[in-house]
């Protein structure tokens, strides 16, 4: 059981550099999910924390002790690779206890453990089995067994479930989330599904180009996006935003006034599902109808900008159509037009 | 603690400082034998070598084999490789035997191919169950000079031929099979594909094959020797006459700089003519 | 209705044309095998009858199944001695390029760094090198060392053959084995030459045998330094070239048949990886 502690890293390849400055606490027994697009630094920041690569600034601690420059073996963390990396010439079994067998643990306690492990992943009927024998959910399954059999203080997991079909990937998230909530184990988790980081997360940090961008809990990062970027990276399809037009004791948008902070400029935010038809809305002619079963999505063009609603499916809608909906007082969110931060309203 | 820096150095050394001490020094001191005479300069090992009467014999049967020999190898390689990747069924046994050859010496090459060619071999045999001959006839005489080269490119050819094919073979193999599929949907026909498609992204492995198989019929040696003893000189049977009959290793190294310079001449040649541009690069 | 009756035509024509080419085909490579072991075939012949068939006239194409010449052959003064020099030599070759070559192949398979272009182009310079010339500088060399005549120092020249390629080979076998399982191992406990020693040697193990393979054929097979670099100390192949002329036919092809076995049996237990691994370290 530790905690993690991530102060000033900072991490460049030649001229570029893929973290400026990373700062994090994650708490002990937290979920911590790293979400962001590819390139955007997350797995770097995951293997510094492992010890497979080293931050050129800034240090790591894990459960309160300086781990910056100890290899991975002396960390206490395990980790689960995005290939799972099960070694193809050992069995289940030895692969499971090759970490056990490592720190030279008794027979009878490697056994128990991998029977353990192998039984909370629901692979006992596999032991004996080689990797090329096995289908790719059941290598993630071993890989995971392994990585909790070492029962460490820290958990890593780099994109887990990336390389499975959709729904091995729906049925091994719910069965990750229920076995690491029983184990407690500190668990940093790598992602850039969102709708993964949602499901599994205590709090998700966001990360763009280097940087975290905001770290909360799933609902908040959803509700309340802390810069532009997150609001149009989270939630499928992503928040709608229109430029606003300073006027008389509020903001001109889309032909509408609306009250808003004060500031320099601002751009409005509404997410398509905060849209209710009203008299009162934005006008805006629908250009594609694309029905989901309980909803559909409706894009229309307002005010000259691609503009997203989810709406009952049961309400009629057609093309060329114009519709009128008003956002939902509570959900409007203004941004900064320079810096894209979030302004309080 | 070994810093992580220094590992992979540390990990080249020993084969670094193997190859610079037998490799790189060595021929250095092949150049350096060559023009100096008790550690003067001079010119005179070259002269030796040029008014030796076996010199100019011998440059012109080293290239000649050559020339004979390495594009019968490759055209050879090309047509093996194309008829091997289409096989369906035993295409494993086929190239294991293709490759038999790989393994045997020029030495034993040259010994297994006497054994046919010689005045009492099997070729006279069968040439005397056909009634071609009566008795036993020579073929290699020392004065028959297109007889004793048929022989070595025989020989050379069946012995080394492997190798070219072996390259081509795995080159072959890299190149997927989409091109050629889409060659054919767009409607070439199999002759247009291999030349339109195959040979220009073959070009890599083509280019390997031939600085490999050149330098090596270079060294064309022990074949000669067994088939046709002294009779046919080559560069490097001169080379080893001068360094151990005669002892005089100057100009020994003299025709060794002499198979140097053309080996190096072909290899950049080949690099040349038969670049891949980097932007055609997949 | 003329146009489908063409089509069906010009479709049936080539059917029959691509059986022939078929045939055609198959017997090309019926003839091409025949070309290669024939000959292999016939010194066999050789080896496996008496020394007067051997040296008589007309052969018989099936052997009189003698061991006369192959014992004519093991007693000749100076056989077995060579003999058991090519192996020492091959074995010490095969250790040495697979010593010095394996960690480099590491190396170039695990690291970028600066000068990895600058040793990838000193290996492949060596292909441009008539490498048994080497011999030459190198009997003065040895001379001096003390290594002039030994079998240690023939094996010092021939794995400068040998070592390039099994640089190239072990690079790319290395490379063939993901670098998430050794980091996996890392996380699991183990030091970087644990990693190496208990994840990528066992995968890594039936290639590198295959590459030492090809060092011991390379040693086995080569003959100009053999024959440079020796006197009392002769290698197999060293004796056969120095006593062309004096020894006889039974001697001359029961030495070829001596000399062609192992390398056949060596072959065939590597085939599977003459191409994946040769082929593609070559290019």
């Amino acid at each position: 059981m530790a905690t993690i502690s991530i102060k000033g890293v900072q991490k460049s390849y030649g001229t570029f550099t893929a973290l400026h400055g990373i700062d994090l606490e994650i708490a002990d027994q937290e979920f911590l999910v790293l979400l962001g697009a590819s390139g955007c630094g997350k797995t770097t920041l995951l293997r510094i924390v492992a010890g497979l690569n080293s931050p050129s600034r800034g240090s790591v601690k894990i459960g309160g002790n300086e781990v910056t420059h100890l290899p991975p073996r002396s960390r206490g963390i395990s980790m689960v690779f995005q290939n799972y990396a099960v070694f193809p010439h050992l069995t289940v079994f030895e692969n499971i206890a090759f970490g056990l067998r490592m720190q030279k643990l008794e027979k009878a306690e490697v056994e128990r453990r991998v029977r353990r492990c192998a039984g909370l992943m629901h692979i006992e009927g596999l032991l004996e089995r080689y990797s090329g024998q096995l289908s790719g959910g059941q290598r993630q399954r071993v890989a995971v067994a392994r990585a909790l059999a070492m029962e460490p203080s820290v958990l890593l997991m780099d994109e887990p479930l990336s390389n499975l079909d959709a729904l091995l990937r729906l049925e091994m998230r719910a069965e990750l989330k229920s076995v690491l909530q029983e184990s407690r184990t500190t668990t940093v988790y790598v992602t850039h599904d969102q709708v993964e980081a949602m499901s599994l997360a205590d709090r998700i940090a966001v990360m763009h180009g280097g940087h975290i961008v905001q770290v909360a809990t799933p609902i908040e990062v959803y509700r309340n996006p802390a810069t532009r970027f997150v609001g149009g990276f989270i939630g499928s399809p992503p928040m709608n935003f229109l430029p606003a037009e300073a006027v008389e004791g509020g903001w001109q948008v889309a032909g509408k006034r609306y009250e808003g902070p004060r500031a320099d400029g601002l751009e409005f935010g509404i997410r398509p599902e905060d849209l209710e038809p009203a008299e009162a809305g934005f006008a805006g002619e629908v250009r594609v109808i694309e029905p989901l079963g309980a909803h559909q999505l409706v894009t229309m063009n307002v005010a000259g900008q691609l503009f997203r609603a989810v709406l009952d499916s049961d309400r009629r809608v057609s093309l060329g159509e114009t519709l009128t909906l008003a956002p939902r007082p509570d959900r409007v969110r203004w941004f900064d037009t320079a810096s894209g931060l979030a302004v309080a309203a | 603690m070994i810093s992580k820096r220094a590992l992979p150095y540390l990990l080249l050394l020993p084969a670094t400082v193997f190859l610079i001490v037998f490799f790189v020094l060595p021929f250095l001191q092949v150049a350096w034998y060559a023009v100096t005479d008790d550690g003067g300069f001079t010119l005179q090992h070259f002269e030796t070598m040029r008014q030796d009467w076996k010199f100019m014999p011998a440059l012109t049967n080293t290239f000649l084999l050559v020339i004979i020999i390495v594009p019968i190898q490759i055209a050879l390689s090309l047509g093996m490789a194309s008829l091997v990747t289409k096989m369906k069924t035993g295409r494993e046994l086929v190239l294991y035997i293709w490759t038999i050859p790989l393994g045997i010496s020029d030495l034993a090459a040259g010994l297994i191919w006497l054994s046919i060619l010689d005045q009492t071999g099997f070729m006279n045999s069968v040439l005397f169950h056909l009634g071609v001959v009566d008795q036993p006839v020579n073929h290699l005489l020392y004065n028959d000079y297109p007889a004793l080269i048929a022989a070595v490119v025989l020989a050379e050819v069946w012995r080394s031929t492997a190798i070219v094919l072996v390259v081509l073979v795995a080159g072959m193999g890299l190149i997927p099979k989409e091109y050629g599929e889409a060659a054919e949907v767009f409607g070439a026909s199999p002759w247009k594909r291999f030349i339109k498609v195959t040979l220009p992204l073959l070009r890599p492995s083509l280019q390997t094959a031939l600085i490999l198989r050149t330098i090596l019929a270079f060294e064309v040696f022990a074949v000669a020797v067994a088939l046709t003893g002294t009779n046919l000189p080559v560069l490097m049977s001169e080379t080893f006459h001068w360094q151990f009959d005669l002892q005089d290793r100057h100009v020994a190294s003299a025709y060794a700089l002499v198979l140097l310079a053309v080996s190096i001449a072909f290899t950049l040649v080949y690099l040349r003519v038969l670049r891949v541009r980097e932007e055609e690069r997949a | 209705m003329s146009a489908v009756t063409e089509t069906e035509a010009a479709a049936f024509v080539p059917a029959d044309a691509r059986r022939a080419g078929r045939m055609l085909n198959a017997a090309i490579i019926i003839l091409l095998c025949v070309w290669v072991l024939l000959p292999i075939y016939l010194v066999l012949v050789n080896a496996l009858s008496d020394p007067q068939t051997v040296t008589g006239w007309p052969k018989h194409f099936v052997p009189t199944f003698d061991l006369g010449s192959l014992s004519f052959f093991i007693s000749y003064a100076g056989v077995l001695k060579a003999l058991g020099n090519s192996v020492v030599v091959a074995v010490l070759t095969m250790v040495l390029s697979l010593g010095f070559g394996a960690p480099a192949g590491y190396a170039l398979a695990r690291f970028d760094f600066p000068g990895k272009g600058v040793f990838r182009l000193l290996v492949l310079m060596t292909r441009a090198f008539p490498l048994p010339l080497l011999a030459l500088p190198l009997a003065v060399m040895f001379i001096r060392t003390g290594l002039d005549d030994s079998l240690f120092g023939l094996a010092l020249v021939h794995t400068t053959l040998a070592l390039p390629f099994s640089v190239l080979i072990t690079a790319s076998l290395f490379s063939g084995i993901p670098f998430e399982l050794e980091e996996a191992a890392w996380t699991l406990g183990c030091t970087r030459l644990q990693a190496v020693r208990k994840v990528v040697l066992p995968l890594a193990l039936p290639g590198i045998a295959a590459s030492g393979v090809f060092a011991f054929v390379t040693s086995w097979n080569e003959v100009f330094a053999a024959a440079v670099l020796t006197i009392r100390n002769r290698t197999l192949t060293a004796f056969l070239i120095q006593s062309l002329d004096v020894s006889p036919l039974p001697l001359k092809f029961a030495g070829a048949a001596v000399l062609v076995l192992p390398a056949l049996i060596f072959l065939f237990a590597v085939r599977k990886y003459l191409f994946s691994l040769w082929g593609i370290a070559n290019r």
